[in-house]
């Protein structure tokens, strides 16, 4: 059943991230490959695609991936799946946050969770790199990838960044086919 | 039932115009919740970041939550977190929508094949602004390599290593605390 299947593995996603963002990518990238359900470029592409719509990264994901998966009702199964843990429990917490805000064992456990993250992260650049740059022109791609690099490091906003590399590669595409 | 609309909308609203997600809605937070609406303090957005932070799920949703909670209980938060989910579900819809159409299409593909190399330098950019925020020391930079190693070359679950991690900083956290008492 693929409308519970789709709620299940977002829950799980929901429920896992901490740092919200590019945190959960480890845990789509993960899920949606096992599942077969897109392959890594496309999952790639999409990243693309949510940092030029407005809305969180995972809403967006979510959306997504229920939707090429299970129409629109896929898209609500996997959408409420990823938005169903952080609700719950913030739910919960909300009536006691001081407390939790101080409590010994938030604070120890984020202690290991913050620097895990970027480990994850760092694993998702591997194989993201692996794709992204070993492609049919290797040159090329690395080429765009440093461009990229230098500009996001200078700030420019993602969206610019998103649009020069697309013009970039299709000026590549039209001149040498790829 | 005033005040639940008026957090829908207010959270419609911020969802249709944050870009990159997370952070990125805290401003739009405080300009509509706090300095229009009065509905929380400056203060309480402190907080908020902080809740944020430690628990699980996307920042814009955590935030929903309990500012739609703090201002009308159950249903508040019921609505807000409704209103800020809304606004990318309807967006995304159109979008693979139209990349279906366009999926076969070759200068689509050319503009992704450019794309994916520009993406990769966003999330690096992202794995810097992390490591920045991330403590410093030698267990975490422990966990940093080892969360690592087990994610992308041994190929651990994701989820098992986000436990290992917990339990490791839990632990090393109570053995320090006790050390200096």
């Amino acid at each position: 059943m693929i409308f519970l299947e789709l709620f299940l593995t977002f829950f799980k996603i929901g429920a896992f991230t901490f740092g919200g963002g590019y945190a959960m990518l480890p845990l789509i990238q993960e899920a949606v490959l096992q599942k077969n359900w897109l392959g890594l470029e496309e999952v790639i592409n999409f990243i693309a695609v949510s940092e030029s719509t407005p809305g969180p990264f995972a809403i967006n994901m979510a959306t997504y991936v229920g939707n090429v998966m299970g129409g629109v009702f896929g898209a609500f199964c996997a959408t409420l799946g990823v938005v169903l843990p952080s609700f719950i429990i913030i739910l919960s917490v909300a009536k006691c946050f001081d407390k939790f805000k101080n409590s010994y064992s938030v604070k120890g456990i984020m202690s290991g969770l913050k620097p895990a993250v970027v480990g994850l992260i760092g694993s998702a650049v591997l194989s993201i790199g692996k794709t992204a740059l070993v492609t049919s022109a290797v040159y090329f791609s690395l080429a765009i990838f440093l461009v990229s690099l230098v500009m996001a490091f200078k700030k420019v906003h993602p969206i610019v960044i998103i649009l020069i590399t697309a013009v970039l590669g299709i000026i590549f595409g039209i001149a040498f086919g790829i | 039932m005033k005040k639940i609309l008026q957090l829908f909308w207010a959270f419609f609203k911020i969802g249709a115009f944050t870009f990159g997600g997370g952070y990125a809605m805290i401003p739009l937070i405080q300009g509509e919740i706090a300095e229009n609406k009065k509905w929380i303090t400056d203060e309480e957005i402190l907080e908020i970041i902080a809740i944020a932070e430690s628990t699980p799920g996307p920042i814009a949703i955590n935030s929903a939550t309990f500012v739609g909670y703090r201002v009308a209980g159950f249903f508040g938060a019921m609505f807000a977190t409704l209103g800020v989910v809304l606004p990318s579900f309807i967006i995304i819809l159109i979008v693979s929508f139209f990349l279906n159409q366009f999926k076969e299409n070759k200068y689509v593909n050319y503009a992704f094949f450019g794309i994916r190399a520009g993406v990769l330098a966003l999330i690096i950019k992202a794995l810097v602004s992390m490591y920045k925020k991330a403590p410093k020391g030698i267990v975490p930079y422990i966990i940093m390599g080892v969360s690592f190693i087990l994610a992308g070359i041994v190929k651990i679950n994701v989820i098992i290593v986000i436990i290992i991690s917990g339990v490791t900083g839990f632990v090393t956290y109570t053995l320090k605390r006790r050390k200096e008492q």
